[in-house]
C-alpha cells in the first residue's frame, strides 16, 4: 500500500484510505440502477428533480459531545449540533454535521476529504474515549428539489414533513417506504436523503414510481 | 397506532419506529454464584404480567437506536410517561396518579452519565 493511503496516528491507530486514488474505477451504489431502471430526464413538466451526490465522504462520530464538538470545531470550523434532530453546515453547504443520537453524529464532507478529516480528528481527540468510522462506502446521498418534493415525501414517510414541523436545519432518521433513511432539509427548497447502499436501488425505484405523477426527472 | 415520545429525540414518533423489549428495571443478581436456582430462574425467565400499570423497555429502533423506559397501562394502552434509562418512574401501581412531589425528589436521583454525552 502506498504511503498516502495508510497512516498511523499518535495514538497508534492504523487507518486506511478506503478509496485511494488509483486506476480502479469507483461507482455509486446507484450505478446499476441507472443502467437497469434508467433515469428519466428533467423536462418543463418536472415538479420534482432527484440528483445524486455520489461518492461523498461520510464519517460517523461517537463519543462524548463536549470533546467531539471541540475537535470538530477545530478541524471543520463549525461545531456539532447540540439539539436532537438538527443539522449544522459550513457556509458553502458542502460540509455538514448531523445529530443521530445522544452520542452519535454523521459528518458529510466532499469526497476524498474523509481520510484526512479522520486523521485530523484523531489527532485533535488524542486519547479521549471516542470512535470514528468511515461509512462512505455504505451509503449515498440523494437531493430532492422542486415544488412537489414535499408531496412526494408525504407519500413515502409517516414523519411530518410540513414546513411548520420540519424547518430548515432539521434532520431525522425515520421510516421511509417501509425502509429507513436519514431525511434532512439543508435549505428552504432542498431535501436530502441519506440512503444505505443496500436500500439504494429499492428506494430509487420507489422515488421514481412515487414521482411519476409529478413527471420526476433525474438530474446528472 | 401509538404515538410515542422518545426521551432522547425529544419528540413524538410513530409506533412503527419502535420495538418493545419487555419488562424494565430488571437487575441482574450482583453475585450469580451465590444465587439459588430459583432466584436465577426468576431473573432469567419469569416476568410480571400485571393488569394495569406496567413498566416496559422500548427501543427507538428506526431513529436514535437508544433504549428507554415506558410506563404503560396494559388495559387502556395509555402511555403515561417515557423516561431515559437509569431513571425511576413517576407513575407506579402504588401511585397511579403520579408520585407526590416529596417522593419524587427521593426517587429521581440524577443517573451518572458519561462526561458530555448528555447535552
Amino acid at each position: 500500500m502506498s504511503e498516502h493511503t495508510s497512516a498511523t496516528t499518535a495514538t497508534g491507530i492504523n487507518m486506511y484510505d478506503v478509496r485511494p486514488t488509483t486506476e480502479v474505477p469507483a461507482e455509486s451504489p446507484l450505478a446499476w440502477s441507472y443502467h437497469h431502471t434508467g433515469h428519466p430526464g428533467v423536462s418543463q413538466r418536472s415538479r420534482v428533480v432527484i440528483r445524486e451526490r455520489a461518492m461523498l465522504g461520510h464519517v460517523v462520530l461517537r463519543g462524548g459531545a463536549i470533546v467531539l464538538d471541540e475537535a470538530v470545531r477545530q478541524v471543520l470550523g463549525f461545531g456539532l449540533p447540540a439539539r436532537p434532530n438538527t443539522l449544522n453546515q459550513d457556509p458553502s453547504g458542502e460540509r455538514s454535521a448531523q445529530w443521530l443520537s445522544p452520542d452519535e453524529w454523521l459528518v458529510i464532507v466532499p469526497g476524498g476529504e474523509e481520510f484526512s478529516l479522520e486523521a485530523k480528528l484523531r489527532e485533535a481527540l488524542g486519547d479521549a474515549h471516542y470512535a470514528i468510522v468511515n461509512v462512505s462506502g455504505g451509503q449515498t446521498l440523494l437531493e430532492l428539489e422542486g415544488e412537489a418534493a414535499t408531496e412526494l415525501l408525504m407519500k413515502s414517510t409517516p414523519y411530518d414533513v410540513h414546513p411548520a414541523g420540519f424547518p430548515v436545519g432539521k434532520g431525522v432518521t425515520t421510516v421511509f417506504a417501509k425502509s429507513n433513511l436519514i431525511l434532512r432539509r439543508p435549505a428552504e427548497d432542498r431535501w436530502e436523503l441519506v440512503l444505505r447502499r443496500s436500500f439504494a436501488d429499492y428506494l430509487y425505484r420507489w422515488l421514481l414510481d412515487a414521482g411519476q405523477e409529478y413527471a420526476i426527472g433525474v438530474d446528472d | 397506532m401509538l404515538h410515542i415520545y422518545c426521551p432522547y429525540c425529544e419528540e413524538l414518533r410513530e409506533e412503527e419506529e419502535f420495538h418493545p423489549k419487555g419488562q424494565a428495571h430488571i437487575t441482574r443478581p450482583a453475585d450469580p454464584d451465590a444465587c439459588s436456582d430459583e432466584e436465577w430462574g426468576d431473573y432469567l425467565f419469569f416476568r410480571d404480567n400485571p393488569r394495569g400499570i406496567h413498566h416496559e423497555m422500548w427501543v427507538h429502533a428506526i431513529g436514535c437506536r437508544k433504549f428507554f423506559n415506558v410506563t404503560r397501562n396494559t388495559v387502556t394502552y395509555e402511555i403515561l410517561e417515557t423516561y431515559p434509562m437509569g431513571e425511576q418512574p413517576r407513575f407506579t401501581a402504588e401511585y397511579p396518579e403520579g408520585k407526590p412531589a416529596d417522593q419524587l425528589n427521593d426517587a429521581q436521583q440524577e443517573p451518572s452519565r458519561q462526561e458530555g454525552v448528555h447535552v
